[in-house]
């Protein structure tokens, strides 16, 4: 739920470190995809209800919760628009990025 | 107890003696019999696993990694396009490393549309990285089963089990199907490295950059290389407690033999016929079934064959612009180690009859000339 922390990339220096399958290899933390996004979520909070689907649905894991309410984290959020899709009060606009 | 079945559904009962925990699948001729009896099993509880009802072979395929990776044991079966359909999702099975075993019954790729039996369906998914048992007999199918969930779950690579369209899965044959509890004394159950669990979250499948993808790759094949001895291995074993003996390849008559024939799948019980009315007939020929196709039998292929004075392969396939591709696998096994030559024949696509006047006809063509022919020598077209 909380903002994900930076953490030190995971480099394995031989095979024999290596898990079996690509599994926790921490990767997407570096693959910084706000880069790709052409529009941006924007919550309107003071329309929010708190119920967390937004946070649920982000396919990215690109929004987390600070004080109960949930904050977009553009350093990963590829503007997919699935949170404004699925918010049932309608309170996340898709706002065209600046060129 | 002894049963009479046909190839279908002693691939159901091998899923069912394996205990497997999800089964997901969608129906197709010439399988759809697999999955029916194992659907009943789970209904009338005979069997305790979530079987799961999709709406593609893709989905099948997903749904059964999605189970394999949480730590069940899975197992789903298909046939011909709808391999195809799964095509993407096998290499997400063996570059996951998820133990899966899918029965594949062999049926010739459309168009022209066929459900009699052929082996390009699988052998196109041949280098996805899953090890593949082609079936002789219905007995087979089911301790294929069960032995390829042993030697799958200690290497983490999936199998695959094949058989013929109709000359297998819709054949009915005896066959001793095991107690459960001796099944469970050799098939313990599955104990993955690592799965999926909400106790301990993990990203599975993410990015893999060029830093990591190379060795992910190579730590496939070297658990590939262990393939062929753990096969042998788990034969044994199960041999020494269900009295059957099963390993990577399954020769008759080749100690002395001038002439093999190298076969796959049911060929080699009609090759049998052959072998013993030629013998009669004073020729010595012998046959060389080969079960395992990956991980490649190199060492029994080449040890068996380079006793020979000619080796003839016959291909239920072909690769369009090279040859039949157990060909192709025979041979390039041999460059080097053998100088014994090798003919090479196709026959049988999409459900033609193999008989014992087609194995003549190879024969004689085998022993008629010193070398083999450059063309490719096409056994009962209609030219």
């Amino acid at each position: 739920m909380k903002k994900q922390q930076p953490t030190k990339k995971i480099i394995f220096h031989s095979e024999k470190e290596m898990p079996l399958a690509p599994y926790s290899l921490g990767s997407m933390l570096h693959n910084r995809t706000g880069a790709w996004r052409n529009i941006r979520p924007e919550i309107n909070l003071e329309n929010c209800i708190q119920c967390g689907i937004c946070w649920k649905f982000c396919p990215d894991v690109a929004i987390y919760i600070e004080n109960e309410y949930p904050v977009v984290d553009y350093t990963y959020c590829k503007g997919c628009g699935l949170c404004a899709e699925e918010c049932p009060v309608k309170c996340i606009t898709m706002v065209e990025e600046e060129k | 107890m002894r049963k009479v079945l046909m190839g279908n559904h002693a691939l159901s009962y091998g899923a069912m003696l394996s205990r497997v925990q999800v089964i997901a699948a969608y129906p197709i001729t010439p399988q759809t019999q697999v999955v029916e009896l194992l659907s009943e099993m789970c209904a009338e509880k005979i069997l305790d696993a979530q079987f799961i009802k999709v709406e593609s072979e893709h989905s099948a395929m997903a749904a059964c990694l999605g189970a394999s990776l949480a730590g069940a044991r899975t197992f789903t079966a298909t046939s011909a396009q709808g391999l195809a359909l799964m095509h993407e999702l096998l290499h997400w099975a063996s570059g996951g490393r998820l133990p899966v075993v899918l029965g594949n019954i062999n049926r010739a790729m459309a168009p022209g549309w066929s459900i009699w039996t052929d082996q390009n369906d699988s052998l196109s998914q041949r280098d996805t990285g899953w090890m593949q048992f082609y079936c002789g007999s219905n007995q087979e199918v089911l301790d294929s089963v069960i032995q390829a969930f042993k030697v799958a779950e200690k290497l983490h690579i999936p199998a695959m089990i094949i058989l013929d369209a109709f000359s297998l899965s819709h054949t009915y044959e005896i066959v001793d199907v095991p107690d459960q509890e001796k099944v469970d004394k050799f098939l313990p159950p599955f104990q993955p490295k690592f799965r999926l669990t909400p106790d301990e979250p993990h990203a599975f499948g993410g990015l893999t950059s060029p830093e990591h993808y190379f060795e992910l790759r190579y730590k496939l094949q070297k658990d590939m290389e262990k393939a062929p001895a753990l096969i042998e291995e788990t034969g044994q074993e199960f041999e020494e407690l269900f009295g059957r003996k099963l390993g990577l390849v399954d020769p008759y008559k080749c100690d002395d033999a001038e002439i093999i024939l190298v076969t796959s799948g049911t060929t080699g019980y009609t090759a049998r016929v052959a072998v013993d009315h030629f013998r009669e007939k004073g020729l010595k020929v012998g046959n060389l079934r080969i079960r395992v196709l990956r991980p490649f039998p190199f060492e029994k292929v080449q040890s068996i064959l380079s006793h020979a004075k000619k080796v003839a392969v016959i291909d239920r396939n072909i690769s369009y612009g090279h040859h039949g591709i157990f060909y192709q696998e025979v041979k390039s096994a041999l460059y080097g180690n053998s100088s014994v030559p090798v003919f090479g024949y196709i026959t049988g696509l999409g459900g033609r009859d193999i008989t014992l006047n087609t194995f003549q006809k190879i024969i004689e063509e085998t022993q008629r000339n010193e070398t083999p022919p450059e063309r490719i020598s096409w056994i009962g077209v209609k030219k």
